[in-house]
This record gives structure tokens, sequence and C-alpha cells, in this order.
């Protein structure tokens, strides 16, 4: 209960401090209107008309991700900066207790981004917001918010400890769009990138999202997805405690 | 747990590696604490004085867990502070000075939930203590304003609410006045005294010497990573003992002068500390060698405003301690 409320309280204050940053404001606005358009002159070239939905989430989903990737990716580092990692660090709890709400909170201002993006295709493009599943619609985005959080709290673990961080994000973001199969199915991708997408929460997120937008048995992916990030909370959970251990006697907790 | 002693530091050293050079990277090495040992009472305000990058910032991470010693050890209320962290943290506040380590775009309110929250305030009591700790800091009223719109010495009180939300038995107050105006830096020592009065106890630094004089059971003075001297307020003053300070104002003293200032018989050390347009010039002399008359001969041409000759201070007491180091 208390665990809850931490991470809950914890959460809600992350994701005030993330919103209201400017840059993150201005990209917010213009990415999904980007995405919608995208998704639909794609699909509408490729005359999958149907697929436009299903498009327009891959998109959403795609912003996620990105959001994620970039956020969790350098969230220890941010908080160095902003000088706050001390005080966090200070608090008598696990690690994986204070960093997992900063991770969760960039997932959910992803969420915005896959929101966002469907209106935007519903207003500027006419696309029809008819979910096969309207509620495992919504139970799959939650789950895939807080699936892409834990996956997040490994990155943030993993990012720490390695020099070039921020090149590797970079890498990552479009590998990761396609071999969860975001934007194309991921049947025409090779057959080597199958083993990879598998053990990614993020294939399993998208694919859960697709099968409530056009139909299809929801919760085995959301079952996957939700088990192969309680894997990733776990590692990253360990791998966290070792970096604070890294940290306390690399004094790297503070800018010097 | 039964510990008699609320801090216990045990030759507690700490190296830093860092790595400079891009193209050629070197490795370097600064040994910030060289070997400090020492204890503090529960409920005992203990402060710890020095010149910049002595080593007092530190040896307060070494002791709030922040920083793992390079060897030595010690312990907070008991607990080592390597290995039983958590129990450590459950027990401490901890205030630094400056304007980092906030988030600026919440408001002070959410800034202090948050961290009530993850101190382990409990959740009836959190809307009370915040409440309280507002008025006590002076930002009742303005506690949702965004952190950004505030001025330091308003962060600055934020800071110190803070470290005050879980009522912790030990406080690491490092420069906790920096930035604040004159009236509430007195409201703060005032707080500072009544926590110590109530039994919490207070490792505190500052470059302040009123405020260290007026607030501290027992002050440590470091330097060089290592501790120069020990004792209370009024000890340490007897370490200016048999000292006499003459002091002078000066407009426009050539580097020159100070050195010969230096070379006179009978004085032991000088300081000059610009002022403004002014430069007080200190002169510490033995006591029965009376150098005035040699100083103001050293100094003649040059335009003078006050000249005074006095007993030794707790800061002249400092100056002799940290010149000797
Ligand atoms: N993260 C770091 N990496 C490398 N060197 C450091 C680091 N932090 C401090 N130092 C060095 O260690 C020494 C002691 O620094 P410290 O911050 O403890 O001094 P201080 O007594 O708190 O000084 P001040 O009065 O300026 O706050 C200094 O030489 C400083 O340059
Ligand atoms: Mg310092």
């Amino acid at each position: 209960m208390s665990l809850l409320r931490v991470l809950a309280v914890g959460t809600l204050m992350h994701v005030k401090q993330l919103s209201r940053s400017p840059f993150e404001m201005a990209i917010a606005l213009v990415v999904p209107i980007v995405q919608a358009t995208l998704a639909v002159y794609l699909f509408r070239s490729g005359g999958e008309q149907h697929r436009l939905l299903e498009a327009a989430v891959g998109a959403g989903v795609m912003g996620i991700w990105s959001s994620v990737l970039f956020g969790s990716g350098g969230a220890i580092q941010s908080q160095r900066w902003l000088g706050t990692l001390e005080m966090i660090m200070l608090a008598p709890r696990r690690p994986v207790l204070v960093i997992l709400p900063i991770t969760i909170a960039t997932g959910l201002t992803g969420i915005y981004a896959l929101l966002a993006t469907l209106i935007w295709g519903r207003f500027l493009y006419g696309i029809r917001l008819d979910f096969a599943h309207p509620v495992a619609f919504v139970v799959a985005a939650v789950v895939c918010v807080v699936a892409l959080g834990m996956f997040g709290l490994l990155l943030a673990a993993t990012f720490v400890l390695m020099r070039n961080a921020n090149a590797l994000a970079n890498t990552l973001e479009y590998p990761v769009w396609l071999v969860s199969g975001m934007l194309v199915p991921i049947t025409v991708l090779p057959s080597w990138t199958g083993p990879i997408a598998a053990v990614l929460p993020t294939t399993w997120g998208a694919r859960a999202l697709r099968e409530a937008t056009s139909g299809g048995p929801v919760w085995p992916s959301v079952g996957v997805c939700l088990g192969i990030s309680v894997l990733c909370l776990a590692l990253g959970g360990l791998a966290l405690t070792y970096v604070e251990r890294r940290a306390r006697a690399a004094a790297t907790l503070a800018l010097a | 747990m039964g510990s008699d002693y609320a801090i216990e530091a045990e030759d507690l050293r700490r190296t830093y590696k860092a790595r400079t050079g891009w193209l050629k990277p070197k490795r370097t090495e600064v040994e910030a604490v060289r070997g400090v040992t020492f204890t503090v009472g529960r409920g005992e305000l203990f402060g710890l004085l020095g010149p910049n990058g002595a080593g007092k910032t530190t040896t307060i991470k070494l002791l709030n867990t922040l920083l793992i010693p390079t060897s030595g050890s010690a312990r907070v209320c008991g607990f080592d502070v390597e290995s039983q962290t958590r129990e450590v943290r459950r027990r401490i506040g901890y205030v630094f000075g400056g304007d980092r380590g906030l988030y600026d775009r919440l408001s002070a309110l959410d800034n202090l939930r948050y961290f009530a929250e993850l101190y382990g305030v409990a959740p009836r009591d959190q809307k009370r203590r915040i409440a309280e700790l507002l008025d006590l800091v002076g930002l009742a009223g303005r506690e949702g304003e965004r952190v950004e719109g505030y001025s330091r010495g308003m962060r600055q009180r934020l800071h110190i609410a803070r470290g005050l939300l879980h009522s912790p038995d030990v406080l690491f107050l490092d420069e906790p006045s920096i930035g604040v105006d004159p009236v509430a830096a007195r409201e703060l020592r005032r707080t500072v005294a009544d926590l110590a009065a109530t039994g919490t106890t207070v490792l505190l630094t500052t470059h302040y010497m009123a405020e260290a004089d007026e607030l501290c059971d027992r002050i440590a003075v470091i330097a060089d990573g290592r501790i120069q001297a020990l004792g209370t307020p009024a000890e340490l003053r007897h370490r200016a003992d048999g000292r006499r300070v003459v002091e002078v104002e000066a407009y426009g003293v050539p580097e020159s002068a100070v050195d010969a200032l230096r070379g006179l018989p009978g004085v032991r050390e000088t300081a000059v500390e610009a002022r403004g347009a002014l430069q007080l010039l200190t002169v510490h002399s033995d006591a029965h060698v009376d150098v005035q008359g040699d100083v103001l001969r050293e100094l003649a041409g040059i335009r003078l405003g006050r000249v005074d000759s006095r007993e030794p201070t707790l800061e002249d007491a400092y100056v002799a301690i940290v010149s000797a180091a």
C-alpha cells in the first residue's frame, strides 16, 4: 500500500515536472501531427485504407517509445544535472522505488503522443476511431505505459554505465520502431529480427494495441508484455543497486 | 542503537579520482579528506570550519552516505554509513547551500509533498508537517508558486524545510545560510539552536565565524583534509592567546607592501581582504611586541582609514590555525 503510494506520488510529480518543460511541450504539439500525417500517407498510398486506424495507433506507440527511450535512458543523468539525484538517493528506499516513478512518468507523457495522434488523425484525416475492443484497448494502453516504464528502468540503469549512452539512444529509436512492428507488420521484416522482436516488450505492447484496434486475442499479448517487463524491472532493480553503490564510490551522484 | 554518540568518524579518508583531458586522458587524484577522526554527542551542535576545498563537504557526504570512504569508517546513530545505508538514511537530514537540487517546474508544496513521501513521512502527518515547515521557513502563502520563480534565498529556505520533513535525529547542514538575508539568517540560527536544544544532533559547516561562534558547542577546524584544531569556541579562541591583532583600512596597497609587513619582527600572519574600494589589512603579532608603529611606517604614503589594535576573536584564532596548517 505504502509502496504504491510512493510510486504514485512520485510518478505524478515527475509527470508534472516533465510535461511543463517548454521543449517537451513544443515537441508534444508538433510530433503527433507529423506522425498522424506520416501514418496516413504511408498507408493510403499503399492502398490500405482499412489500416489507417491501426497505423495511427502504431505511430502513437512510436511516440511512447521515443519518450521512454530518451526520457528513461537519460533519467539519471538529468536528475544529476538538476542536482536532485543526491536528494532522491538519500531517501531510505530501494533505488528502484526512487527511479521507477521517473521512467513510468516518461511513458505517461508519451501516451499523450498516442492520444494526440489519434485525435489529429480524426480531425485532419477523418480516421474513424472504431476500435474492435475499446475496453481492451484502454487496458492495453495502460499496460503498455507501465511495461515501457519498467523497460525504461532497465535502460536507465544500464545507460548510466555506458560512456556513449546518448549515441546509443539515438541509434535505438528507429530500429525498435521497426523491429517491434509499430509501423510495418513484423511479417514483412527479415526473419533474423524475429527473436529480437520476441524479447522486446515494445513488440507485445504494440501487438496488444493493434489487436484491440482491429480485432484479435488481446490478452495473451498483454500478458507476455507484462511478463517481459517485470523481468526487466527485476534486472533493472538489481542493476540500479549496483549503479548506486558504484556512484557512491566514484562520486558521480553530484556534478563535480 | 545503544551508542552514546550520534556521529563517530574514524580515520576517514577519501580520494577523488578524476580523468582530465580528452585527447590525452590523464588520471588525477585528489586526497580531499586525509584521516579525519571525531565524535559528536547526541544533541550536540558541532561545527566544521575550514577554507574552500578543505574537505568539509566531502566529510559530510562521507557521513550522510552519499560517498563511500576510501578507507576508515563512520557510524551515525550507531549504524555503519557504508553497509547500513538505509538505517542511516532514515535518521538523517541533509541541507546544502545553493539553488540547485529542487524541481523547478513544481511548486514548493509539490516539492515538499514528493520528498515527504520519499523520506517516509506518514501520510496522515504530511499535511500538518509541511504546513508547519512552510511556516517555519517563512514560505507560507507562496507555496503554490513554481520554484523557478523563487529567489535564491527562498530556494535555500525550501532546502531547509525539505531537510527537516522527516524530523531527522541528525541534521547535516552544509552552508545552509548562503544567500539568506540577515533577518532570515538570524531566524535560521534560532531554528537550528532550537532543534539542538530539543535533542537533534547538528553538524554544520559555515564560513560565517559569528554564526559558528554563536551556535556551536564544539568546532573542528579542517584544512587540507585534516582536523587542525578541535574544541569549544572558547578553547579555540585560546589558540590565538599571546597574539595581538592590528587592523588597518587602506586604499590601494601594493603586493610588495604586504610582503614587507610579513617580514616585520614580531609579525606572525598578515591577511588582505578587499571590501569594495578599501582593503582591510589584518596583521597578527606576538602580544608583547607592539607592531602598530612599524606597520604604519611600512604603509607610509598609502591612503589609510581606520587603524585598530585589538584582542583576537574566534575569527583570528581560525586564521591562526588555518595559516599554521
Ligand atoms: N567530485 C569531485 N571530484 C574530484 N574532486 C573533488 C570532487 N569534489 C570535491 N573535490 C575536491 O576535493 C577537495 C575538497 O572539496 P570539498 O568540496 O570537500 O571542500 P569544502 O571544504 O566543502 O570547500 P568549500 O568551502 O569551498 O565548500 C577539493 O580540492 C575539491 O576540488
Ligand atoms: Mg563545501
